[in-house]
C-alpha cells in the first residue's frame, strides 16, 4: 500500500478499498518503524487518527474534496495550531503555533490528514539538513549521506515512502534539491502562487511553498489544494488557478526546450551532466526541440543571493527575541543579557552566520555596496530568464552539482555548502516555478532534472514532468531498506 | 550677542482607522491591556502584514490639504531595532520613498503670516507600550497600540520661535482634525511631536548643532520644552562649549531637558524596502476621488467667515478653529434667521464658556443650534431682553425645556406695556425723592440709579428703551 501514490489512494479511498483510519494507522506504523531516518520532528498520531475518522465518515456520504482521507506531513516551518512549529530551530522548541498556515487550511479543507512535521535544516537555512536542532536526517538511499536540504525531512520521508506526499519550501533550492538528492518529484511555485501566510519567514521575497511527492500527478493535485490568492499575503498574486491535472497528457510535439550553456560548464560532474542529457534525450524522442540558450548573469547569482536573503533574514528573525515567546535564557540579568543570551543560546551556527552577514550588508555605508547591487544583479538575472523563456517554452539542466554527499562532508566550508544551489538559486532570484523529477541513478544516488517554466506556467511544467514519468520508471523506485 | 532659534518639527498624528495599519485588530483605546493585538500584532513567526487601504486615503488627503506633491509611487521599509514593545524586532515606516512630499502651511504669528515649509508625510506602524511601574522591578508590555497607523509629518527648520513652532503645530493639529484623519486627542497621545532645536547667531547662515527633544504631548509643554531648550544651548554657548547632537527627553515635572542618548550611540537602523509589502501606487483616480472629499479648509473657511458674516478676523478664526465649532455656528444663523454678529457672540461667548466650564467639545453641547436659535429669536422679537436671555440659557444648559417654554414657566417675558412700566416708574420716583432732586440739579449720573431700580422691581423683565423713554419724560427737567 505505502508504494501507492496519493492520486491512486484518493481513488481507493472513493472506493471505499481502504479506509483512511487504515491508511493512517499503517503509515504511522512505517514511520515508528524507520524512526531512524529522523524524518519527523513531530508526530501528530491522536489528531491524525481523529481526522481520519472524521475523513472516513466523509467519505461514506460521497462527494467528497479532492484529497479526503489522503495522508500527507507538512514541514516543520508550517505553523500548524495547536502543535509545535519549531521550524527546526532551538528558538522555537517550545513555540506550540497558535494558528494555522494558509497553506495547512487549505490542505484540511481539501480533506488531506495530517500525520505530522517533518524535519528541515534550522529556519530553511541549508542545503543537508544538517543545520537541524533535531539532527540530521539520513538519506533514504544511502544512510550515511544527506536528504538535501533545507526540505531534508520532506524529501527523505516521501522517498523512504513514510507518507506519500509532503509540504516544502524553496527559496534557494530547498524543495529541488532535497527531491532530487532523494529521487522525488518537487515543485517550487512562481512566487505568489502560494500563500506564505504562516509559513516561517526565511527570505520573504524569494521563499515559496510547493509540494513534494512520488509522481508529478500528485504534485499537480497537491498543488491543487495549496494555490490561490491569500488575502493574508500581500505578495500572493489574485490570478485564476487553473486545473493542473487536465493537461498531464498533453503532447510533447515541438515543445522548445532550452538549455542553458552555463548549466553544463566544467563546474558539472560528468556523470551529472551525462544524465542530464539522457534526461533530455528521451525528451527529443517525444518530439522536442532542443535549444542552446544563454544566461551570462548565472554566475552572479549565489554571491547576489547571500546579499539578499541574509538581509531579509536579519529581519525577520529579530521576532525571536525571547520577549514573547521561544527560547528565553535562564535568569537574564537586564534586556541586553536577554536578547544576547536568548539569541545566543536559541540559534545554531548557520542562523548567526547568516544574520551577522545580512546585518553587515544592510549597514550604513554598505548598502549601496550590497543590497541594491544584489538587487541589481537579481534584475539582470531576471531579465535572462525572460529573453530565454521568449525563445523556448522551458528550461532545462541539473539540479545539484553532484548527487547525495555525504554526512558531515561540506559541514566545515560554508561556501562548499552554498554551492550545492548553484543551479537552483537564480531561478529564486527570477520568481519562476521549476520542478525536480527523477531522472536516473549514479552509485545508486538519484538524480534530479530541473525543468524551469514561464511565470504561472506550473501546469505546462507538471505535463512535461509527467509525460517523461510515463515513458521512465525512475519515480517509481524505492530505496530498498525501505521496500 | 544676538541669537536666532532653529526649530523644525516631527508630529505623529495617529490615523483615526477603525483597524491597524497592517492589521484587522482594533484601534481602540484604552482596552485592558493585549486584548487588541492579534497574531499579526504580536510579531508572531510567519504572519505577515497587510496595508489597510483606508490609511492611504488618509495620508493622500493630508498631503492635498497642505498642497504636497503626492508620490505615484511610495514604499514601506522596515527599520530595525530591538525593543521589547517593538514585536517583529523592526518597524515598518517609509524611507526613501514617503507617500507625502514637499509642501506647506502658513501660520499666523502677531498678526503676522508665515509660511512654514513641510519636507514629507509619510506612514508608519506605532509600536507598544512598556509599562515600568506596578510589576515590582520587571516591565510590563501592551502591544494594543503596536499597529495603529501614524502619519508622521516632518517640518523644514523653518521656524524661529517657541511661538512659531506651538503656531504650526496648532495649524496642523486643527488640520487633521478637519480632515477627519485624526481625533487630535494628546492626552491618548493621538497627536504628538519632536522637536529639533539649535540656535545661531543671528549674523550666521549655516544652523547650529541641534538636538532633538522627544514625545511632547501638549502645546504648552512645547513652547515651554523649547524655550527651556534654547536657553540651555545658549548659556552653554556662551560659557564656550559646544553643543552636542543628541535626543533629549523634556521633564514636565522640572521644567528640564535632559539627556536620553548621543548621535553615536543612536541606531544604524539598517532600512531596506519590506519584501512582505508591494510598492504602492496611487492612481490618477484615488487623488481625484480624494481630493473631491476634501472639506472647506480653515484658512478658506475663515476668509469667507469674515466677507460673508462681517465677523472680525479673531472670531473667524475662533469660530472656524473646528468643522464642528463652524457648523454648529452656521447652522444656527440659517435657523435663527439673526444677526451673524450675535450668533457668533453667543457662540464664542456664552456658548464656548458653558462647554469649557465642563469640559465637552461643541458636538457633546447640551443645547443644539436649535434650541439656541428659539432663543436668539425671542431676544430679537423682544420677548426677552440679551441680560434675561443669558438666564434662560443657563436654564436651557440644564434642563431640555425650550426657550420658549422656560420664558413661559419662569414668567420672564418682557415688559413693554408702558403703562405698567409708568406705574413703577411712578412708585420709584415717589419713593425716592432726594435721588429726583439731584437729578434735576443737573446730576446725569444719578438717571441710572432710576433704571437700576426700574429693573430690579421688574425682576430684569422691563423693556430697557421702554424703560428709558419712560423715565426721560417723567424726569424732565
Amino acid at each position: 500500500m505505502y508504494t501507492k501514490t496519493i492520486a491512486q489512494l484518493a481513488k481507493g479511498l472513493q472506493a471505499g478499498e481502504y479506509s483512511s483510519l487504515e491508511l493512517t494507522q499503517s503509515y504511522l506504523a512505517r514511520i515508528k518503524q524507520h524512526h531512524s531516518l529522523n524524518s519527523f520532528i513531530t508526530v501528530t498520531e491522536d489528531l491524525a487518527i481523529a481526522s481520519a475518522k472524521q475523513a472516513d465518515a466523509m467519505l461514506a456520504t460521497g462527494n467528497v474534496p479532492l484529497l479526503t482521507g489522503v495522508p500527507i506531513a507538512h514541514k516543520d516551518i508550517f505553523c500548524t495550531q495547536g502543535i509545535k512549529t519549531s521550524c527546526g530551530s532551538k528558538m522555537l522548541d517550545n513555540f506550540i503555533a497558535p494558528y494555522n498556515a494558509t497553506v495547512v487550511e487549505k490542505f484540511n479543507a481539501a480533506g488531506a490528514v495530517t500525520l505530522g512535521k517533518l524535519n528541515m535544516d534550522e529556519f530553511a537555512m541549508g542545503s543537508s539538513n544538517e543545520t537541524s536542532f533535531y539532527g540530521n536526517v539520513q538519506n533514504p538511499w544511502a544512510a550515511n549521506t544527506v536528504p538535501g536540504g533545507s526540505s531534508g525531512g520532506s524529501a527523505a520521508a516521501v522517498a523512504a515512502r513514510l507518507i506519500p506526499g509532503a509540504t516544502g519550501t524553496d527559496t534557494g533550492g530547498s524543495i529541488r534539491q532535497p527531491a532530487a538528492l532523494c529521487g522525488i518529484t518537487g515543485l517550487k511555485a512562481t512566487y505568489g502562487r502560494v500563500s506564505r501566510y504562516g509559513m516561517i519567514a526565511y527570505a520573504s521575497s524569494l521563499d515559496q511553498g510547493g509540494p513534494m511527492t512520488q509522481t508529478a500527478e500528485d504534485a499537480a493535485l497537491m498543488l491543487q489544494a495549496m494555490a490561490g490568492f491569500d488575502p493574508k499575503d500581500s505578495t500572493s498574486v489574485d490570478c485564476e488557478v487553473p486545473d493542473y491535472s487536465t493537461g498531464l497528457n498533453n503532447s510533447l510535439v515541438g515543445l522548445k526546450i532550452g538549455l542553458p550553456k552555463e548549466f553544463f560548464d566544467a563546474a558539472l560532474n560528468s556523470d551529472m551532466a551525462a544524465s542530464i542529457e539522457a534526461a533530455v534525450n528521451e525528451y527529443k524522442k517525444m518530439g522536442a526541440e532542443i535549444i542552446e540558450v544563454s544566461m551570462p548573469n548565472l554566475k552572479l547569482a549565489i554571491p547576489a543571493y547571500y546579499v539578499i536573503a541574509p538581509a531579509e533574514c536579519s529581519a525577520n528573525l529579530s521576532r525571536m527575541d525571547g520577549v514573547r515567546f521561544g527560547h528565553r535564557c535562564a535568569n537574564p540579568a537586564n534586556l541586553n543579557d536577554l536578547y544576547i543570551r536568548s539569541r545566543g543560546e536559541g540559534f545554531g551556527a548557520e542562523v548567526k552566520r547568516r544574520i551577522l552577514v545580512g546585518t553587515y550588508a544592510l549597514s550604513e555605508g554598505y548598502y549601496d555596496a550590497y543590497y541594491i547591487k544584489a538587487q541589481k544583479i537579481r534584475r539582470l538575472i531576471s531579465d535572462d530568464f525572460k529573453q530565454a523563456l521568449e525563445q523556448v517554452d522551458v528550461i532545462m539542466g541539473p539540479v545539484s552539482p553532484t548527487p547525495a554527499f555525504g554526512i558531515g562532508e561540506k559541514t566545515s566550508d560554508p561556501i562548499e555548502m552554498y554551492l550545492a544551489d548553484i543551479y537552483t538559486i537564480a531561478i529564486n532570484m527570477a520568481g519562476l516555478p521549476a520542478m525536480s523529477i527523477p531522472a536516473g541513478f549514479i552509485d545508486n544516488k538519484p538524480v534530479g532534472l530541473q525543468i524551469i517554466g514561464n511565470y504561472f506556467a506550473e501546469a505546462k511544467l507538471l505535463n512535461v514532468a509527467h509525460q517523461y514519468q510515463q515513458i521512465t520508471d525512475w519515480h517509481q523506485q524505492t530505496p530498498t531498506s525501505f521496500e | 550677542m544676538q541669537w536666532e532659534t532653529v526649530i523644525g518639527l516631527e508630529i505623529h498624528a495617529q490615523l483615526a482607522t477603525k483597524s491597524k495599519i497592517f492589521s484587522g485588530a482594533s484601534t481602540a483605546y484604552g482596552a485592558e491591556p493585549n486584548t487588541q493585538a492579534c497574531a499579526v500584532d504580536l510579531g508572531l513567526p510567519g504572519v505577515l502584514p497587510v496595508l489597510n487601504q483606508q490609511v492611504l486615503r488618509m495620508a493622500v488627503k493630508f498631503g492635498l490639504a497642505i498642497d504636497a506633491e503626492i508620490a505615484a509611487y511610495s514604499v514601506f521599509a522596515r527599520k530595525n531595532y530591538f525593543y521589547p514593545d517593538l514585536p517583529k524586532g523592526y518597524q515598518i515606516s517609509q524611507m526613501d520613498d514617503p507617500i507625502v512630499g514637499i509642501g506647506h502651511m502658513d501660520i499666523e504669528v502677531n498678526g503676522e503670516t508665515r509660511r512654514v515649509g513641510v519636507t514629507r508625510a509619510h506612514l508608519e506602524e506605532d509600536a507598544g507600550k512598556s509599562l515600568h511601574e506596578d510589576f515590582h522591578g520587571l516591565t510590563g508590555i501592551d502591544l494594543n497600540r503596536a499597529g495603529t497607523p501614524l502619519l508622521e509629518i516632518v517640518s523644514e527648520p523653518d521656524m524661529r520661535s517657541a511661538k512659531e513652532a506651538v503656531a504650526y503645530m496648532r495649524k496642523i493639529h486643527e488640520l487633521v482634525q478637519y480632515l477627519d484623519i485624526c481625533d487630535g486627542n494628546m492626552q491618548e497621545g493621538s497627536f504628538r511631536c519632536d522637536a529639533n532645536v539649535s540656535v545661531r547667531p543671528v549674523v550666521q547662515e549655516e544652523y547650529g548643532t541641534r538636538t532633538e527633544l522627544k514625545n511632547i504631548n501638549s502645546f504648552k509643554f512645547v513652547e515651554k520644552a523649547i524655550n527651556i531648550e534654547v536657553e540651555r544651548q545658549i548659556d552653554i554657548i556662551e560659557a564656550g562649549g559646544r553643543i552636542v547632537q543628541e535626543t533629549r527627553l523634556y521633564d514636565a515635572d522640572k521644567n528640564e531637558t535632559r539627556s536620553m542618548r548621543s548621535k553615536e550611540e543612536a541606531n544604524d537602523y539598517r532600512y531596506f524596502p519590506d519584501p512582505d509589502l508591494l510598492p504602492v501606487y496611487i492612481s490618477d483616480e484615488l487623488r481625484s476621488e480624494v481630493k473631491a472629499e476634501l472639506p472647506e479648509l480653515p484658512q478658506l473657511k475663515r476668509a469667507r467667515f469674515i466677507a460673508d458674516y462681517k465677523l472680525d478676523a479673531e472670531t473667524a478664526g475662533i469660530l472656524s478653529s473646528s468643522k464642528e465649532l463652524a457648523n454648529y455656528f452656521e447652522s444656527l444663523v440659517k435657523e435663527s434667521a439673526c444677526d451673524a454678529k450675535i450668533c457668533s457672540n453667543w457662540v464664542t461667548g456664552d456658548l464656548i464658556a458653558a462647554l469649557n466650564r465642563q469640559g465637552l467639545q461643541i458636538d457633546q453641547s447640551p443645547v443644539s443650534y436649535q434650541r439656541l436659535a428659539r432663543l436668539l429669536q425671542r431676544i430679537a422679537d423682544n420677548t426677552i431682553s440679551g441680560k434675561i436671555a443669558k438666564q434662560v440659557f443657563e436654564a436651557m444648559w440644564s434642563s431640555e425645556d425650550s426657550a420658549d417654554s422656560i420664558i413661559e414657566a419662569q414668567g420672564l417675558k418682557q415688559i413693554t406695556d408702558s403703562g405698567a412700566i409708568e406705574a413703577l416708574i411712578d412708585q420709584i420716583i415717589a419713593d425716592n425723592p432726594g435721588q429726583v432732586e439731584q437729578y434735576l440739579s443737573g446730576k446725569d449720573k444719578v438717571f441710572g440709579f432710576f433704571v437700576g431700580q426700574t429693573m430690579k422691581a421688574s425682576q430684569g423683565k422691563a423693556n430697557p428703551g421702554e424703560v428709558n423713554k419712560v423715565l426721560k419724560s417723567k424726569l424732565k427737567r
